[in-house]
C-alpha cells in the first residue's frame, strides 16, 4: 500500500480528513511552508540586491569564515538525517530509538545555534553590525531570521523529547513528528541555499 | 525495513542520501578553494546546491512518495519565490546599468 493511502486511512480514522482525503494538517503546514518560501524569498533578493554595494568594511570576503561554515552545514545536515531517523522509530512505534535521535536532532540544532552566536560574536569584535553597511543589514536580517526559525525548531523538537519522556508521544501521533520533521527540514534546505548565496558566492 | 512500509523510505536509503550531501558538500567546498574553477564557480555551486535542496526535500521531506498535492502547495510558492528573487535582480540591475550607461 502507498504511504499516501496509509495515511489517509489514519486521517479518516482521526477525523483529520479534509475534503482531498488528505491529513488537512499536513496540507496546512505545507501551505505555511510555501509562505515561508516566500519570506526566505525575499530576504535572500534583498541580500543579493544589494550585493557588493557596501560603501565600507568589512566585506565579506575579510570576514566569511569557510571551514567554519561548512562544518556548520555538516551539522545540519545531520541533524535532518537525525530527524527522518527519529519519524521512521516513532512509525515502527521503536519510541526508545525516536527519543534518541529527536534528542539527537534537537542537539544538532543547539550546535548550529552555538556555531551562529560564535559567528555573530565575532562579526561585532570585527567591527560588523546590523547597521555597520548593507553587507551587514542584509547579512544579519537574514541568517538571524534563520536563526530564529532553528531556535523554534529546537524548542519545538525539545518539547517533543519530554513529551516522549513522559509516555505521551508514540506511533498514534507519527503525524506530529512529521510535522516537525517537515518544518526541519524546512531549515535545512534554506541553510542550503544560504550557505551558497552568501557564504560560498562572494 | 521496507519501502513500503509506512516509514517513505528505508534508513538505507536515508543514509545513502546523507552521504551524498555531505561529499556535495565538501566538493563545494572544494571548488570554492580551486582557483581554476573561478570561472565556472558560480553555475557550478547553484547546480550543486539545486541537487542538494531536491534530495532533502523529496527524500527527507517525502515528497518523493507523498501525495502530488502537497508537491503542488510546496512547488507553487518556490517557483513564484525564485521569480520574485530572479525579477528583483533584473530590475535592480537594469536600472543600475541605466544610470550608468555601462
Amino acid at each position: 500500500m502507498r504511504y499516501d493511502t496509509q495515511e489517509h486511512a489514519a486521517a479518516v480514522a482521526h477525523g483529520h480528513a479534509s475534503f482531498m482525503g488528505l491529513d488537512n494538517r499536513k496540507m496546512a503546514f505545507w501551505a505555511f511552508i510555501g509562505s515561508e518560501c516566500l519570506l526566505f524569498g525575499s530576504l535572500i533578493s534583498t541580500y543579493l540586491v544589494y550585493k557588493g554595494r557596501s560603501l565600507t568594511g568589512p566585506f565579506p570576503h575579510e570576514i566569511l569564515n569557510i571551514p567554519f561554515t561548512s562544518f556548520s552545514t555538516f551539522d545540519l545536515l545531520m541533524s535532518s538525517l537525525a530527524m527522518v531517523l527519529a519519524l521512521a522509530a516513532v512509525q515502527r512505534g521503536d519510541m526508545k530509538q525516536g527519543k534518541i535521535w529527536l534528542f539527537v536532532t534537537a542537539l544538532l540544532g543547539l550546535v548550529f545555534l552555538g556555531g551562529q552566536y560564535w559567528e555573530f560574536s565575532h562579526f561585532v569584535r570585527e567591527g560588523l553590525g546590523l547597521t555597520t553597511n548593507l553587507f551587514g543589514s542584509t547579512f544579519f536580517v537574514l541568517t538571524g531570521t534563520h536563526g530564529a526559525h532553528v531556535t523554534v525548531g529546537v524548542i519545538w523538537l525539545l518539547t517533543l523529547w519530554v513529551q516522549a519522556l513522559r509516555g505521551k508521544l508514540g506511533p498514534a501521533n507519527a503525524m506530529t513528528v512529521e510535522i516537525t520533521g517537515l518544518y526541519w527540514h524546512f531549515v535545512d534546505v534554506v541553510w542550503i541555499v544560504i550557505f551558497t548565496v552568501v557564504y560560498l558566492i562572494q | 525495513m521496507s519501502e513500503q512500509a509506512g516509514a517513505h523510505a528505508s534508513t538505507g536509503t536515508y543514509l545513502r542520501i546523507a552521504a551524498i550531501l555531505v561529499m556535495i558538500t565538501l566538493i563545494e567546498v572544494g571548488v570554492f578553494y580551486v582557483p581554476a574553477f573561478q570561472a565556472v564557480l558560480v553555475p557550478v555551486l547553484l547546480v550543486l546546491s539545486a541537487v542538494k535542496f531536491t534530495l532533502v526535500v523529496m527524500f527527507y521531506m517525502h515528497l518523493k512518495f507523498d501525495n502530488r498535492f502537497f508537491a503542488f502547495l510546496f512547488g507553487g510558492p518556490l517557483l513564484l519565490a525564485l521569480a520574485v528573487v530572479v525579477s528583483l535582480l533584473f530590475i535592480f540591475y537594469g536600472a543600475v546599468r541605466l544610470r550608468t550607461g555601462t
